[in-house]
């Protein structure tokens, strides 16, 4: 697991220069690593303005660094704009991460239990099945699973959102590598008690591996919350878009004013925004662990 | 990430599954039926929602099926020869090319810049690499929206255009000028600025995982810091990493849909793949014969380049 990065970090090549040339060189880094902040922070600082100011104040032919006031009133004026169901894609964007989620790491978990811990027969087959899934790109999946869906009528449904995407591979085999790595020492004392699979699972083995559960969490709901091809795909009547397909929607549309498109994607990146504050650490161990497959 | 010392130094098993057995009564039925109520479940989703859309589509890809899913016109493989003819999936093709081309390298160097900049400042380390991780919270829309009405709007107001009016130079029509091909620059930098945090973070994690005995070996050995000991050291040491970025990259450029759907639509100078396959599949004709058969073709196209990837680089052969 990481370690303090204060203590892991690489002595630093600059480090061991003391001359002139490496000074340079340090200025020059910090200068490259100033403006890349800047950069990155430009679009966030884009979001805010438009999102509180007026509609004058944006398309003004001179720009402005700061709005004229902050007009706060484009909060209420979002959702009370009848023609674009904000309130009702932000509400269905929540059920869609928080039960996709919630589904998706519960199936893998027990999947991957399974796999790394129960002896069955066939279980080499069953695992290699799984492992094949992987090889197929994901978004190359659409059309497919959008012929099933529509057949099973769950096209511009809830369910049509959620339950397709609860199958993932890659976190079965994540799961499974990680309990493979479980200390048995701890099912074995359960077992002893006691305890059968089901009990050794949910009270000895899940408490203790929080983390990683909160790390795969952290990255399913990002990637739930800001999914947009297999939303559009689905959402075919207004009722069952998220916030996702909402926005994009009136990118192009005339119905909406530029302010109250900022005041939703502002309102839409709240949540995500909460996530990276509090959750940042499980994120990073996420994004390490899924994005090297080893 | 894990702990594999435990699986490995495992005695205890036999005894376990016999002390398993023992208590279930049951023996191996018992471990069968445990299985199965645990993987159950997923395999039965993962048959319904992964095997079954393939092989459906798969047989679909052989049918003429305008609107709907259930045809009855064999066309054998004239799906196929047709889309392998389409002049406008072909330039899909050639859309994502370019893409790749750009996308690519910049991805990986201006990562791996920022990976190797943040790992090296002493003070508010933390602070650096979550700016630069932040973008990730953002979706493609959002980003689209961003760059599409604020920045690279092609008007006065357009962030884009009021720093190059600085410099007296007119507005551009950024998203529409086909030449020069301007369209890209918006393109590829929310690209860039959505997935860069994301493949730093990767980096930083194959940098510290670099021993520090190795850069004093070097120090003492004599080589200089800076480039020599960047290019000996460092890049070598990366080589999982840099292989695993590569891979997930061009996999990602691939599937490219959200940018270029919010941004440009449906035009015909900047459609990769995945948009016109949706443009014809779910369009206002719903052909799904047609577009199973792109979809098939561009699949097997994904995973030869995936397998050629792996076989140059020797994925799986250099752990770090």
């Amino acid at each position: 697991m990481a370690v303090s990065e204060r203590t892991t970090g690489t002595p630093q090549p600059i480090g061991f220069s003391r001359s002139t040339l490496g000074r340079v060189g340090l200025v020059l880094r910090w200068i490259a690593l100033l403006i890349a902040v800047v950069l990155f922070l430009v679009p966030f600082y884009l979001i805010l303005r438009n999102a509180l100011s007026t509609e004058q104040d944006i398309t003004a032919p001179d720009w402005t660094l700061f709005p004229s006031h902050l007009q706060w009133s484009n909060i209420t004026e979002l959702f009370n704009d009848t023609t674009v169901p904000m309130a009702r894609a932000l509400f269905n964007s929540a059920v869609v991460a928080i039960l996709g989620t919630a589904g998706q790491l519960l199936l893998a978990s027990m999947a991957g239990y399974g796999l790394a811990r129960i002896p069955y027969r066939h279980a080499d087959k069953i695992f290699y099945a799984i492992v094949a899934t992987l090889m197929i790109p994901a978004a190359v999946t659409f059309i497919p699973s959008f012929i099933v869906v529509s057949s099973l009528g769950w096209v511009s449904s809830l369910r049509g959102l959620i339950i397709p995407t609860l199958f993932s591979g890659f976190a079965a085999f994540l799961f499974r590598q990680y309990f493979l790595g479980f200390p048995r020492e701890l099912e074995e004392a359960a077992r002893v008690d006691g305890a059968g699979y089901f009990g050794v699972f949910w009270r000895i083995v899940v408490p203790n591996s929080l983390p990683f559960f909160a790390a795969l969490a952290a990255i399913t709901f990002i990637g739930n919350w800001n999914s947009f091809l297999w939303p559009l795909v689905i959402g075919q009547d207004s009722s069952s878009w998220t916030i996702q397909v909402a926005m994009s929607t009136f990118i192009t549309a005339q119905t909406i004013n530029i302010h109250e498109l900022f005041m939703a994607v502002a309102v839409s990146i709240l949540p995500l925004v909460l996530i990276f504050a509090f959750l940042q650490r499980y994120l990073i161990q996420g994004v390490t662990q899924s994005g090297i497959k080893d | 990430m894990s702990a594999p010392a435990k699986a490995s130094a495992d005695p205890a098993a036999p005894g376990e599954r016999q002390g398993t057995r023992r208590r279930r009564h049951k023996g191996i039925a018992g471990n069968a039926l445990w299985f199965w109520i645990f993987v159950g479940p997923f395999v039965v989703g993962l048959l319904i929602f992964s095997y079954l859309p393939i092989i459906w589509s798969l047989v679909l890809s052989f049918f003429e099926a305008y609107n709907t899913a259930t045809p009855s016109k064999f066309v054998g493989l004239r799906n196929y020869v047709d889309m392998l003819t389409d002049h406008n999936f072909l330039s899909s093709l050639g859309t994502f090319t370019i893409f790749a081309v750009f996308i690519v390298p910049l991805t990986f160097v201006l990562a791996l810049a920022l990976a190797l900049l943040v790992n090296q400042v002493k003070i508010a380390r933390a602070f650096f690499r979550s700016v630069f991780f932040l973008p990730t919270a953002c979706s493609y829309v959002v980003a689209s929206l961003i760059w599409k009405l604020s920045i690279f709007n092609g008007v006065r107001f357009g962030l884009a255009n009021t720093v190059l009016g600085w410099f007296g130079i007119e507005n551009i029509a950024w998203l529409s000028t086909v030449d020069p091909p301007w369209y890209w620059i918006p393109l590829v930098t929310v690209r860039l600025w959505l997935q860069l945090g994301f493949y730093m973070i990767l980096f930083i994690a194959g940098l510290q995982r670099i021993s520090p005995t190795l850069y004093e070996a070097a120090y003492v050995d004599g080589a200089k810091p800076g480039w020599q000991v960047f290019r000996y050291i460092t890049l070598p040491q990366l080589r999982a990493t840099s292989v695993a970025v590569l891979i997930l990259n061009l996999i990602a450029a691939y599937q490219a849909f959200d940018e270029f759907y919010n941004l440009v639509g449906n035009v015909n100078y900047a459609r990769p793949p995945l948009v016109y396959l949706y443009s014809i599949s779910l369009g206002s004709i719903q052909d799904l014969g047609h577009g199973s058969a792109g979809a098939l073709i561009l699949a097997v196209i994904i995973m030869i380049v995936t397998l050629l990837q792996n076989r140059i680089f020797g994925f799986g052969k250099a752990g770090d």
